[in-house]
């Protein structure tokens, strides 16, 4: 499903960074992986890169069998809405849209009819158990709920990877474990989910833990649920 | 590229009402710019028309002569002469100078005019067929004509009666075809000059060549009245009245230093000057016009800056979920296009009413003081060319499409990470 071939990435400025050092990965379909490192050790970098929100500067990156190279912007757009859905850390819900409307953002780029839009929109608050809230904006829903709304919406276009960004990172340790089970869940659903967190307890609920340091990839574990007390 | 559809307006009208106040600020800098611009244009055209309708009773560029008395004498002719004009004078004036357009003799008198029991003492003209362009006389259907040639030749006692003369004599009734009594003869009316400047003149004319045979006249006229053609300066207007004046001078033996015999009301002249007053308001009224469009247009421009810079988060997120950069292009711009026809037209509709709302009260106001004496306005008929305002519309829509292509199209390039990290 995604394959990295060598990628590097340098940040230009009086003092160049160079971020990734030649960086190769290989996620298949269906995988559970969380991607960890402190901060400064290349992450968000590579959560970039793998969402087509930022390019790089050598190597190969391939998604679902497409080289995802210099693409022009609109063709980078056409990808994320139909390959990748996104959750943040911050959420990232447009204030002046209530729920439904913020859920069904990607399909009215898709060019949905209103009304096929609405009642998959619907569909998926029901699945977040957000039917009863659909009418209300994002200020008037707790952090939890606001992240249920982020899930629905990344999961709305049928993406075939879904990117976190730190998605517990702005939770209590209660919507924490109850955003991860519904990531689980997604997952098992057969959709590649991929989490960039530095929360341990977080990678933890993942099956495959790849650390990063200093742009480049330190361990690349599978994660055994089997081990007791975590 | 799905530009007008209702989705995307819908889309619009949301980030509109998110953003009321903004949405307002730029509109009202639209609506005021046009509703200026509207009143300013208004009072312009208004004082113009107002003093334009004062010209009224004559075409704009008529010139009159009449006949006085000589100072000087000349060629063996005493001084003190009285000067008289004469029927041969009209055809040497109009085959000496291109200039001239159309030209009448004018016989004055005034005399009772009676139908039934009705009667009044009215100006009596004899004239020639031109002279209803020169008079600026206008014949509704059923209002019947002007003199024409043959009643001229054919010695017809025929008249035409002022709106004036025609509501006093026959009331309600239409004159056309009745006979009115005059000077002991019957004359059949011909026709009732409709032209509403004339409200207030008691004026009838009659044949040039009947009037003068009425008064034992012979071929004397008391005035020649002509309309000039090419003549656009004052100094053209002026120099060419001199100049008849001269070829006159010289076919009545007239002393050269002693042309003032000759009565001359160069209208031309007078209208002319006018209008190059009113060239120069124009001018100015157009400087303030475009002031005002500009901080209208300023005014769109930098709210479409603030409005650019606060979404920039918005458009982020719009763009990782898979908004091309051009659908985001497309929403501002088709915001600023909504905003500003829109209030665009509301400015327009404002201004537009409250000149009818002056023209009403002054229409009004002139309708009471119509049967009394005749008022002289300054202020008249405050309408805009609504092609100016279209095209001043059309002026901010655009500097509004402008002003917001550059900031939104430095947006739209900010890669969503980027944008989304902005607060």
């Amino acid at each position: 499903m995604i394959k990295f071939e060598n990628i590097n990435k340098t940040y230009p400025g009086i003092q160049p960074l160079h971020v990734l050092k030649g960086i190769n990965m290989n996620i298949n379909e269906g995988e559970f992986v969380s991607i960890m490192g402190a901060s400064g050790s290349g992450k968000s970098t590579m959560l970039n890169i793998l969402g087509i929100l930022d390019d790089y500067d050598t190597g190969n990156y391939f998604l679902n069998g497409t080289l995802i190279k210099n693409l022009s912007e609109k063709r980078a757009a056409e990808y994320r809405n139909k390959m990748i859905g996104f959750i943040f850390q911050s959420f990232n819900l447009i204030n002046f849209k209530n729920a439904l409307e913020n859920v069904a953002l990607p399909l009215y780029y898709q060019g949905l009819s209103r009304k096929k839009r609405q009642i998959k929109s619907m569909e998926y608050l029901d699945m977040m158990g957000l039917k009863d809230w659909w009418h209300h904006f994002p200020n008037e829903l707790s952090g939890g709920q606001k992240q249920r709304i982020a899930i629905a919406r990344a999961l709305i276009s049928n993406p075939k990877v879904i990117l976190a960004d730190e998605p517990t990172g702005a939770l209590d340790s209660v919507t924490t474990e109850e955003v991860m089970q519904i990531l689980s869940e997604v997952n098992k659903s057969g959709i590649t989910m991929i989490i960039v967190t530095h929360e341990k307890s977080v990678a933890d609920k993942t099956n495959r833990i790849i650390h990063l340091r200093d742009g480049i990839i330190e361990s690349d574990l599978l994660n055994s649920h089997e081990i007791p007390g975590i | 590229m799905r530009f007008l559809e209702f989705d995307t307006l819908t889309e619009i009208l949301s980030t509109m009402k998110e953003n009321k106040l903004r949405t307002f600020l730029t509109g009202f800098a639209v609506a005021w710019g046009i509703f200026m611009l509207i009143i300013l244009l208004g009072s312009g055209n208004g004082l113009k028309n107002g003093v334009t309708s004062n010209f009224n009773d004559r075409a704009s560029n008529t010139m009159m002569l009449w006949g006085g008395r000589t100072t000087m004498p000349y060629k063996g002719l005493k001084a003190y002469r009285s000067i008289k004009l004469t029927n041969e004078l009209l055809p040497y004036l109009k085959n000496h100078f291109t200039e001239i357009d159309k030209i009448s003799g004018q016989v004055d008198r005034s005399s009772t005019v009676s139908f039934g029991t009705e009667n009044g003492s009215y100006q009596i003209y004899g004239v020639q067929p031109d002279y209803q362009i020169i008079s600026n006389m206008t014949f509704a259907t059923g209002n019947g004509r002007f003199l024409n040639d043959k009643d001229l030749e054919l010695d017809r006692k025929v008249i035409v009666l002022s709106r004036k003369v025609a509501k006093s004599l026959f009331k309600e009734v239409n004159p056309v075809g009745k006979w009115v009594k005059m000077d002991g003869l019957t004359f059949q009316v011909i026709g009732v000059d409709m032209k509403i400047s004339n409200d207030n003149e008691a004026k009838c004319y009659i044949p040039m060549k009947t009037a003068q045979k009425l008064y034992t006249l012979g071929n004397e006229v008391n005035n020649i009245s002509f309309s000039v053609r090419g003549l656009v300066t004052k100094e053209e207007n002026d120099d060419f009245g001199q100049k008849v004046r001269e070829a006159l001078g010289r076919e009545l033996i007239i002393n050269p230093d002693d042309l003032n015999t000759i009565g001359l009301w160069n209208q031309a002249s007078d209208y002319v000057q006018t209008m190059g007053i009113f060239s120069t308001l124009d001018l100015f009224v157009m400087f303030i016009g475009i002031c005002t469009l500009i901080a209208g247009i300023v005014g769109v421009g930098n709210i479409m800056v603030i409005t650019v810079k606060e979404r920039t988060r918005e458009f982020g997120i719009r763009k990782a979920l898979g908004a091309t950069p051009g659908s985001i292009l497309n929403s501002i711009l088709l915001e600023s296009i909504v905003i500003t026809s829109l209030f665009g037209y509301l400015g327009m509709m404002f201004g537009i009413g409250l000149l009818e709302l002056i023209n009403f009260a002054i229409n009004s106001n002139q309708k009471a003081a119509a049967d009394g004496e005749r008022s002289i306005s300054i202020f008249m008929n405050p309408t805009v060319d609504l092609n100016i305002i279209f095209v001043a519309t059309i002026i901010l829509i655009l500097a509004g499409l402008i002003a917001g292509y550059i900031p939104a199209r430095k947006a739209v390039r900010i890669k969503p990470i980027e944008a989304m990290r902005a607060e």
